[in-house]
């Protein structure tokens, strides 16, 4: 009841400063919020990521372990992406089972690692149709202060691109690193009253009535898209939110993510 | 499951099913077919066969759910265990859960919730029959069985895929296409063109997502244009049998004569047409009359359902 209360009179602020060509935080329309990435955060994991995007925080670790494949792909290694929404990242944000949000998330940051074909996946089969390595994700948010999709999409890649697969410990051989072949980046906007406003923030998202991410691979290529939210976007804006993100994944990934 | 074939478009510009590279799939429509539903809709898209079935605007259990100011949208996709090869473990999944947030959130807007404060409108579907583009195809079995629940809405929502096969833009992906294609982008469109579902997976360049979004809304629109007729023709006929049974009974009833005494005035009644007293008295018995014969046109489109379900 009180969020909703609160999102009118957001909305109205933020509308009217959307027309100004203005955002709360002082930021430009296209402007990102300050990321700073620092893997190897957690030694337990075989790769981990601690993303601070603003003020939001998330940490992903990353668990690669020999597992079982599917039967109907004997000789490709396994990805599971999960997404925890914990209750001390948000007054919002319950205990218990993932909820539809948290599932969208961790299958949107999924379809980005799996699409653009950045782990290759043919080399983590140890025998054809008994033994392959599983990689795990997981994203923990810490602090939600708008834009999860890219950073845990940021944490994600992150944290992939520093992990070694533990041969050592399963008696497998040495530890190499796990073989990336590609550096997808996701890129959110929303839509207030007609302005596109990208890697908005917890008010913004709150008051938003539509979002859309799209990830691009190292190409400039779409790997994956969702929109999310019950409104509706127009194709020319689509295409425009599609033509910005390019470039801004582009820099993104210079800056941050290649070595 | 099948193999990849080597080549998905022949030399002809035909896909391996036959279509042309911007040809849906047929689609087969037969709305308000359940009995206990507020609305309801069987379609069948391709091999898909969907039902819809929508209940409300009713009460909100749990109870917080419910918003002092608008009806809440509820919409729950679900396959059935033999709807897929393999069979599929009952209830909810991931990807259940994901398909139900994005198809009901390509909805909300569209209906007219703020008419229902603290109510909730409840979608279900079913997908019996899987093949490829089940949420798409749900989701326009589930407008059809909203505007049969009667549910005030700003339009239909059209919902249709487009995809990339062989390096070319393809609309509406089969199995085979989906499986092995190198990408699948469903969309869903109001009436006024604007998106309200996307989601794409696999690999596009930014030119050709333009395209394919031109595609895909013209996929939509013919989609739009089947979902229409589907409505119209649905409420013409029903119009029209009680209409028909309407004269065939009175025709019956003055042959035989057995009919009671009051059936036998209504042909008397149309020639005294210009007298108030018994004007006031026709439009009652013609409503009760509409309303036997009602029923009789449930059972009998019941068993043409049946005949198409099998």
């Amino acid at each position: 009841m009180n969020n909703e209360i609160i999102s009118i009179i957001q909305k109205d602020h933020l509308y009217h400063l959307m027309l100004k060509g203005e955002r709360s935080d002082g930021r430009a329309f296209d402007e990102f919020r300050d990321i700073s990435i620092q893997t190897g955060y957690i030694d337990k994991a075989e790769g981990s990521a601690k993303v601070d995007l603003g003020n939001t925080k998330v940490v992903v670790g990353v668990k690669i372990m020999p597992g079982t494949p599917f039967p109907d792909t004997p000789d490709t290694g396994v990805i599971i992406t999960s997404a925890e929404l914990i209750p001390l990242a948000s007054p919002e944000f319950e205990a218990g089972p993932p909820r539809e949000n948290a599932i969208e998330l961790a299958r949107v940051i999924d379809r980005g690692i799996r699409e653009s074909g950045a782990i290759d996946l043919k080399k983590l089969c140890i025998v054809e149709g008994e033994k392959v390595w599983m990689v795990f994700i997981d994203i923990h948010v810490l602090d939600d202060c708008g834009n999860l999709m890219n950073v845990s999409a940021l944490g994600a890649i992150a944290a992939l691109l520093t992990a070694k697969m533990p041969k050592e410990r399963f008696n497998l051989g040495e530890d190499v690193p796990l073989p990336i072949r590609d550096i997808p980046v996701s890129i959110t906007a929303v839509d207030i009253g007609g302005g596109i406003l990208f890697d908005p923030t917890i008010e913004e998202e709150r008051v938003a009535e539509s979002k859309l991410t799209v990830i691009f691979n190292q190409e400039g290529a779409i790997s994956g898209m969702q929109k999310s939210g019950t409104g509706s976007l127009t194709p020319d804006q689509m295409n425009n939110i599609v033509e910005k993100s390019c470039k801004k994944a582009q820099e993104i990934r210079e800056k941050f993510l290649e070595i | 499951m099948s193999e990849k074939p080597e080549k998905f478009i022949d030399e002809n510009g035909l896909r391996l099913d036959g279509r042309r590279i911007d040809q849906i799939r047929d689609i087969n429509i037969k709305i308000g077919i359940l009995d206990r539903a507020d609305g309801s809709c069987y379609l069948e898209f391709g091999n898909n066969k969907i039902m819809a079935a929508v209940y409300g605007p009713r009460e909100v259990h749990p109870r917080h759910q419910q918003k002092a100011t608008r009806a809440i949208v509820r919409y729950r996709y679900n396959m059935a265990s033999f709807s897929v090869e393999d069979r599929k473990r009952p209830g909810p999944d991931r990807r259940s859960t994901e398909v139900s947030k994005v198809s009901r959130e390509a909805f909300e807007k569209e209906i007219f919730t703020e008419l229902y404060p603290k109510s909730a409108i409840d979608i279900f579907i079913e997908i019996l029959q899987a093949d490829a583009g089940t949420r798409t195809a749900a989701i326009n079995a589930a407008s059809l069985a909203l505007a049969d629940a009667g549910i005030p809405m700003r339009g239909l929502i059209s919902s249709c895929a487009v995809g990339k096969v062989d390096d070319t833009l393809v609309l509406d992906l089969n199995k085979d296409e989906d499986n092995y294609g190198q990408a699948d982008m469903p969309i869903a469109m109001s009436t006024d063109g604007k998106i309200t579902l996307l989601q794409m997976d696999g690999h596009l360049t930014p030119e050709e997502f333009k395209d394919g979004l031109e595609m895909a809304q013209q996929g939509c629109r013919q989609i739009y244009e089947l979902q229409r007729k589907a409505l119209l023709d649905h409420y013409n006929n029903t119009q029209k049998e009680i209409t028909q049974d309407i004269s065939a009974e009175s025709t019956t009833e003055e042959e035989s004569n057995k009919g009671p005494a009051t059936l036998n005035d209504v042909p008397d009644n149309g020639d005294n047409s210009n007298d108030n007293e018994i004007n006031e008295d026709i439009p009652d018995r013609e409503e009760e009359e509409g309303f036997s014969n009602e029923d009789e046109d449930v059972i009998v489109s019941d068993e043409t359902e049946d005949d198409t379900l099998e």
